[in-house]
């Protein structure tokens, strides 16, 4: 007697949504930002379609502001898969300079992310796209469609969301329109830990604790990862033991206090923990309804 | 047993293993507007450590300043996600919210009880295995309580919790629960529900909500989140015969051809014999494959890719079924529609279904009656508005297999799409396939149409015109039959206006009936070309959707779309009849190109501009046309 467990049932979930939109998708893509997130639906997606290759390429936005490591996991991890990688850079950004640091952190995030991630749609004609966001992480999301369709001008319109019956995905779309595809959006931060741990997925390591040299400021643990970080007087980087929760820009992104340095102690310290993940990242903490907002306007 | 909490912290890999081992729970949350729902659930989340301190700040900031409980922290705000919802202070959208103990992991579909929402209610319902409805120990149980218990019956849940919230307002006095529950079970039962708990709670307070509250000593039920953690749900699992709708064919190279599918029904071992649906043919099991390797058998809901022994054509739609109990295949149905489109439903208008991977066309008949959701009173109708839900008789253009929606709501609900906008517009839920077309069979008749056709000097067909009010297809069409008949071609023109006079003088200026007009000329205009005659329709007939039905009715070769094109400001300068005067003036409403769109043609077979083209040389050339195309003889 066969039982599933919620593991068993989220992927079985997830393989389905990604065979769907694959079968009904003229340019599928995979919005891969090397995160645990993307880990995961790297991992299903080669369990979806097995024994035939990826049927899409992965689509890096990038910034040049993530921490080194993690491309150089990226490029490892890509190449294990077989996996067609493109990398888009906002040529805008490139000739601005746009950085958080001269430009703060929402209209960097602006600038390179959202603006550079349409671009990169509209450049390769790609008319459904993967993302791994999950319904637990903000209560915008929560109301999110797993298949979730967007104007030409890349715009989500909350209110005029298709309703999703049973596991029917409706994937039409008019000319110009495009879908955003969801395929962890029942997973919760708990199940993503645990399927890694289980599976053995590959995650890049500032997820586990480790000394790194940090400074602190405006109450953000921050790590120095390259010299571009220009430090303010009286800062000296100092080495810590840290980890992150999430992974996007080194200057945005907030390290935590951590002796977890192995995947278990990690989930048992998520377990014990008191603040969520999102509560490192600066996007958020403008105001409440800042996500919802960023959507609308094309954010992923 | 599942592992306690506190190994956490002394033995994280034996609590992890246990952990790892729960199932999931699906359930829906409803209740009323001011039910206390979203506090209910926020409190869910808070008694389950699941808000974290961040998140409590939030909350504690935003309590202060939206919040409707004072100094109290208000729960509701938690689950309250977007902003415009917050302002109003309810729940507009279906979300989803997600917590686990240490014995489940629960998905919430959080619905809105607002009146005009059901919708969304519908939409959270359809996966759900558990119904939480909400009642307000004040005023017991309201006509929302009964609509939401009969959606929840309608989409297939028969397990209900009714939890009775408030208590704390009514002093926690026993027999106000008892008199809301007798009531209420006796109204479940009567819509199918027979398994129903009550649970008297105050998720204000937070009695027996995770724990058996003091304040309610009369009651000796589980507290709700233990209930959730242990009811047994049916449906689940193993049950039925084996059914797996075949997603995507997985074929990397030419030895390998996978079909691959999540089951949604029963079970399949290597060496079954299985049926493919709709064609019926049999085939064997040869392996089932996963990336975790293969495995001797599956349940519902994995995801696999099965090969089969024989090679056998299956693509994406159809449906692998058990070949001892395989689905039945029909393409006509009653079912029930619940319509989510903001445009009414309108019968006899071509429409797309989604069953399974399935999407064929279909048309919706004028439904049997509407159910008024609070009264359950049938209610006749001719249509459906939004929100609205009714028995219709569905005719789809091709079969296909399916199951009835209580045998297996995968396999026997459907979507219904919007060919132009691409929206879901409507929901279906099969009871049972129609008989009718079996037994009414076509009369033979031994003069037919290609014998017809040997004494005629032409080939028959519909020469469809379709233009603005004054583009002038009256007027080109009247010439072109003037012509076809000095060829000695047996002609008849059907004009919108001499129609309307008689066969269609029931017929208003609706989009419902629009839809219906053009559906019976374009039946009499298949009659005709069946009598062997050249048909020519001069009808506005301003949807695509209905101008394609129009050509599906006869051959392939048979229907010549002809655009009378001239642009609004031409036609209404031309005004033959002043209606576009009294359609300015607003004497006149549903008049097309003023308050009622037209669709162009995008491919017509032969465009006609009128803003170039005088009438006559717009019909010879018409003529000249059907010559080409092997119509008529060429002169």
């Amino acid at each position: 007697m066969i039982t599933l467990t919620h593991l068993d049932r989220l992927e079985a979930e997830s393989i389905a949504i990604m065979r769907e939109a694959v079968a009904e998708a003229e340019r599928p893509v995979m919005l891969y930002s090397i995160g645990k997130d993307s880990s995961v639906m790297l991992h299903l997606a080669a369990k979806a379609f097995y024994p035939a290759p990826l049927p899409f390429p992965l689509l890096h936005v990038d910034t040049t502001w993530k921490f080194q490591e993690m491309y150089t996991f990226r490029d490892t991890i890509t190449a294990q898969f077989g996996a067609e990688l493109i990398v888009h850079q906002n040529p805008e950004c490139l000739e601005l300079g746009i950085n958080p640091f001269s430009h703060g952190s929402a209209v960097h995030t602006d600038m390179w992310k959202t603006q550079g991630l349409k671009q990169a749609l509209d450049r390769h004609g790609f008319d459904i796209a993967f993302g791994g966001a999950r319904r637990d992480e903000e209560k915008s999301r929560a109301k999110e469609r797993i298949f979730s369709v967007r104007s030409a001008q890349h715009q989500w319109d909350a209110k005029q969301q298709r309703p999703e019956l049973w596991h029917l995905y409706n994937v039409r779309k008019n000319p110009g329109q495009s879908i955003r595809v969801f395929p962890l959006s029942n997973w919760t931060e708990l199940d993503v830990w645990q399927y890694i741990r289980l599976q053995q997925i590959p995650v890049v390591s500032l997820y586990l604790a480790a000394e790194r040299p940090v400074v602190e400021r405006d109450g953000m643990v921050l790590m120095v990862d390259d010299d571009r970080m220009p430090l303010k007087p009286g800062e000296r980087p100092v080495m810590r033991k840290v980890r992150f929760r999430t992974l996007g820009c080194y200057p945005l992104t907030g390290a935590i206090e951590s002796n977890a340095d192995t995947l278990t102690e990690v989930i048992q310290e998520m377990l014990l923990t008191r603040t969520s993940e999102r509560q490192g990242r600066a996007i958020d903490h403008d105001q409440s309804g800042s996500m919802e907002r960023k959507k609308q306007e094309g954010y992923f | 047993m599942p592992a306690p909490s506190g190994l956490i912290s002394t033995d994280i890999d034996a609590y992890l293993r246990s952990y790892e081992q729960r199932d999931l729970l699906r359930f829906i949350t409803c209740g009323s507007v001011d039910d206390g729902k979203s506090t209910l659930i926020g409190r869910l989340l808070y008694e389950s450590h699941l808000i974290f301190d961040d998140q409590l700040e939030a909350l504690e900031r935003d309590s202060k300043t939206v919040g409707t409980q004072g100094a109290d922290l208000d729960f509701a705000l938690l689950v309250d996600g977007l902003a415009a919802e917050r302002e109003q202070g309810i729940t507009i959208d279906v979300a989803y919210r997600f917590f686990s103990t240490d014995r489940r992991k629960f998905i919430v579909a959080d619905t809105p009880g607002h009146e005009q929402y059901t919708r969304n209610m519908v939409t959270g319902a359809s996966t759900a295995d558990v119904a939480v409805i909400l009642a307000d120990a004040r005023k017991g149980i309201l006509t929302q309580t009964r609509r939401h218990t009969f959606l929840v019956s309608l989409l297939g849940i028969r397990t209900v919790v009714l939890a009775v919230n408030k208590l704390d307002l009514v002093g926690y006095e026993e027999s106000i629960a008892q008199h809301i529950a007798d009531e209420y079970r006796q109204f479940a039962s009567s819509v199918g529900i027979n398994q129903v708990t009550v649970i008297p709670i105050s998720a204000l307070q937070g009695v027996n909500v995770t724990e058996t509250g003091r304040e309610t000593p009369w009651y000796d039920g589980p507290p709700l989140l233990e209930y959730l953690e242990t009811v047994q749900v049916g449906g689940r699992g193993p049950i039925g015969p084996f059914r797996m709708p075949v997603q995507w064919v997985n074929r990397p190279d030419s030895e390998f051809r996978g079909f691959a599918g999540q089951i949604v029904g029963g079970s399949v071992a290597q060496g079954d014999t299985i049926r493919i649906l709709p064609s019926g043919q049999t085939a064997t099991v040869e392996r089932i494959i996963t990336a975790d390797g293969d495995l001797p058998s599956a349940i519902a809901s994995q995801s696999v890719t099965l090969t089969l022994t024989q090679e056998i054509d299956v693509s994406r739609g159809d449906m692998l079924a058990s070949a001892h109990d395989p689905a039945a295949v029909a393409d006509q149905f009653e079912a029930d529609i619940i319509w989510m489109g903001e445009q009414p439903m309108l019968p006899g208008r071509p429409y797309l279904v989604k069953l399974g991977t399935r999407t064929v066309g279909a048309t919706i008949a004028q439904p049997k009656y509407k159910i008024n959701v609070n009264t359950l009173e049938h209610v006749a109708a001719r249509t459906l508005e939004l929100n609205e839900i009714g028995v219709c008789n569905v005719n789809f253009d091709r079969v296909v297999p399916y199951d009835s929606y209580t045998a297996n709501r995968e396999t026997g609900g459907f979507i219904v799409i919007d060919r132009l906008t691409n929206t879901t517009v409507g929901a279906g839920l099969i009871h049972f396939a129609l008989r009718r077309a079996d037994n009414v069979h076509r009369q033979l008749v031994e003069v037919d149409k290609a014998r017809r056709t040997t004494l005629a000097a032409h080939q028959p067909c519909v020469i469809w015109f379709t233009g603005l009010s004054g583009s002038g297809k009256s007027t080109i069409a009247n010439l072109t039959e003037q012509q076809l008949h000095g060829l000695r071609c047996r002609t008849y023109l059907l004009d919108g206006d001499n129609v309307r006079l008689g066969l269609n003088k029931d017929l208003g200026f609706t989009d419902a009936d629009r839809v219906e007009n053009i559906r019976r000329v374009a039946e009499v205009a298949r009659l005709m070309v069946d009598a062997g005659l050249i048909v020519l329709v001069a009808f506005i007939s301003p949807f695509a959707a209905e101008r394609a039905m129009a050509r599906a009715l006869v051959g392939p070769d048979e229907f010549i779309e002809v655009h009378i094109d001239a642009p609004l400001a031409i036609a209404e300068g031309r005004d033959p009849k002043g209606l576009y005067k009294k359609a300015r003036r607003g004497l006149l409403t549903n008049f097309t190109g003023i308050d009622s769109p037209y669709e162009p043609p995008e491919q017509p077979d032969f465009r006609i501009d009128t803003t170039i083209t005088p009438a006559g040389v717009a019909a010879e050339s018409l003529v000249a046309f059907l010559a080409s195309r092997g119509i008529t003889i060429a002169k």
